[in-house]
């Protein structure tokens, strides 16, 4: 075989297996959207192209007894608060560890790191106990009050983007006579946008798509958020239940992650290629 | 510890305020957390009467009850089809996305996608594709002549459930792997190409070794995540009174605890949970000494 030809059979190869790869991750998606927009009478046919295309599913998810509009609310305040609570206590954890000399700083920081080791149950479960005592389960204040603690994964990504900036900046700034917090303030928050954005990507999706945590916290519909509620009405359907209206929900609950992916693609690769090659 | 901004007069005070949440949370979210959880392992509690002293029952039960071990084997089964399921499979699908090819972008979102969306919302289509009656699985199988199989029953859930779990990490992994093919640089592949290396050689002797730093991080995720698949299982799995068809260690922590109302043994098992992951840890760090070439 000629190496021209060689290539070519290689190429094919190639592109025949990610063109049958991409099918089957992009497949439940379009399965999702085309049967949200079937006629309940037709959520079992085959085709992709509903037989008749309807808006009805999405209609009626504002009337089943689950208050979607309220769950859709309890999960976008929720992610944002914990969000704007990992990036504020990370960055500035982060940049003490990047920047900053001071006693106990590398026990304290492998410490941290030790933390991710723990699995979230060992957590959970007195957390739960002590939330309970404080009669705050079924409100949301116990999933969000822990971002306001720090974390290890964001704190040690934002470390690592922090070290990259160049010190000269830093040595330079403390000639002019800037303060710690005018250095945090002014060199690293803006600088580190591109870590930042990232961070607040993943912190957004893993709030968003949790379902373990709001099981624990806010148990019972319709004071959920939409993982816990979509769960809920799972159980219904199963009883002659409209798929086609599941479906619709699904889709609504996946909407904003989809905007933010399409619109922040590029921080959300980089993020994890960053994360999985500067360790 | 010679690197670094000495902190001036006052700002040590701002210095040790920026570190206070870390703080709290190293000091009663991390550490708290693993004491409380290792004293309630000893005891039994169900909240709402008074704490008794259990010594070692709950530990004993980790051994002797048939429904945590099935957790335990259950979990084990698992981590051991998903791990290198994830690894091999984000692996090829990297190196072939790493061929100079069109369409890259389009490529990548569209592997992307799952990781990215909420595993119940994308779990509950799949319980639709598996139906078995209305599925378009086995409608699919049914035109080439096949039986139907049901996908989500006792035994077969195992599989179904670890190729959703697949299908939804393979994203991450995709991207990990791409970062670092991309840093290997192409000066090794001319040279080798000139020493008339061919692509078997060049993928096991040069992409292979420089990409297990990549292999190595992946895989350490991966089996983290492993110990903690919960939600697709969840969603596909559920049963009466918070059974499942394929119930993992998690989903037994759970229902220990919020369904039985047993905060003392669902502690056990995440203390459990918690030392399995540790060790394998252990074990991964002591092959990466062994095998993984950093450059």
């Amino acid at each position: 075989m000629t190496r021209q030809n060689q290539k070519l059979l290689l190429d094919s190869i190639t592109y025949t297996l990610l063109i049958l790869g991409a099918v089957l991750m992009v497949g439940p998606f379009l399965w999702m959207i085309s049967t949200s927009f079937k006629l309940p009478g037709d959520q079992f046919t085959k085709t992709l192209i509903p037989p008749t295309f309807t808006l009805d599913n999405f209609r009626e998810l504002f009337s089943v007894n689950l208050n979607f509009p309220l769950l859709f609310w309890n999960s976008a305040y929720i992610s944002i608060l914990i969000t704007v609570g990992q990036l504020l206590t990370c960055a500035m954890a982060a940049f003490c560890f990047a920047v900053v000399r001071f006693k106990g700083r590398n026990i304290l920081f492998t410490g941290l790191l030790l933390t991710m080791l723990i699995p979230p149950q060992v957590t959970l479960i007195p957390n739960f106990i002590i939330f309970k005592y404080l009669h705050l389960i079924g409100s949301s204040v116990p999933l969000w009050l822990p971002a306001f603690w720090g974390g290890a994964f964001g704190t040690f990504l934002l470390r690592q983007y922090f070290l990259t900036i160049p010190r000269d900046l830093v040595d330079a700034a403390r000639v002019d006579g800037a303060s710690l917090i005018q250095i945090f303030w002014k060199i690293y928050l803006p600088l580190g946008k591109p870590a930042l954005a990232a961070l607040a990507i993943f912190t957004f999706q893993g709030a968003w798509n949790d379902l373990l945590h709001p099981l624990v916290y806010m148990p019972s519909v319709p004071n959920t958020m939409l993982t816990v509620g979509l769960a809920f009405f799972q159980q219904q359907m199963t009883h002659g239940g409209k798929f086609t209206v599941l479906m619709s929900g699904a889709l609504i609950s996946i909407l904003p992650l989809l905007l933010v992916f399409f619109f922040a693609q590029k921080q959300f690769i980089e993020g994890i290629a960053f994360s999985g090659v500067k360790r | 510890m010679d690197y670094g901004l000495k902190p001036l007069g006052r700002e040590k005070f701002w210095l040790w305020a920026m570190l206070t949440p870390t703080l709290i949370g190293l000091v009663f979210g991390a550490l708290g957390s693993v004491i409380a959880t290792i004293v309630l392992s000893f005891a039994k509690w169900d909240l709402l009467t008074s704490p008794t002293w259990a010594g070692l029952e709950n530990y004993i039960d980790l051994f002797k009850d048939p429904k945590i071990l099935l957790s335990l084997t259950n979990t084990v089964k698992f981590s051991a089809l998903y791990v290198p399921g994830v690894v091999i499979i984000s692996l090829l699908i990297a190196v072939l996305l790493n061929r100079k090819i069109r369409g890259l972008s389009l490529f990548r979102t569209a592997y992307f996608l799952p990781a990215v969306t909420s595993a119940v919302a994308t779990a509950l289509v799949w319980q639709m594709i598996y139906g078995r009656d209305t599925g378009i699985l086995n409608f699919i199988l049914a035109r080439m002549g096949m039986q139907a199989v049901c996908w989500l029953c006792t035994g077969t859930a195992m599989y179904s459930v670890v190729i959703v779990n697949i299908w939804g990490a393979i994203g991450e992994g995709m991207i990990i792997f791409l970062a670092g093919l991309t840093a290997i640089p192409r000066e090794y592949y001319e040279a080798a190409e000139l020493d008339g290396a061919n692509g078997t050689n060049q993928f096991f002797r040069i992409t292979v070794p420089l990409i297990t730093p990549s292999i190595f991080f992946m895989t350490l995720i991966t089996t983290i995540n492993a110990f903690q698949a919960y939600d697709y299982i969840y969603i596909l799995t559920r049963r009466s009174q918070g059974d499942s068809s394929v119930p993992v260690m998690v989903f037994s922590i759970y229902r220990n605890a919020w369904n039985f109302f047993n905060y003392g043994g669902a502690s056990a098992q995440a203390i459990e949970l918690t030392v399995i992951v540790a060790t394998l840890m252990a074990f991964y760090f002591w092959l990466e000494r062994r095998y993984v070439v950093y450059e």
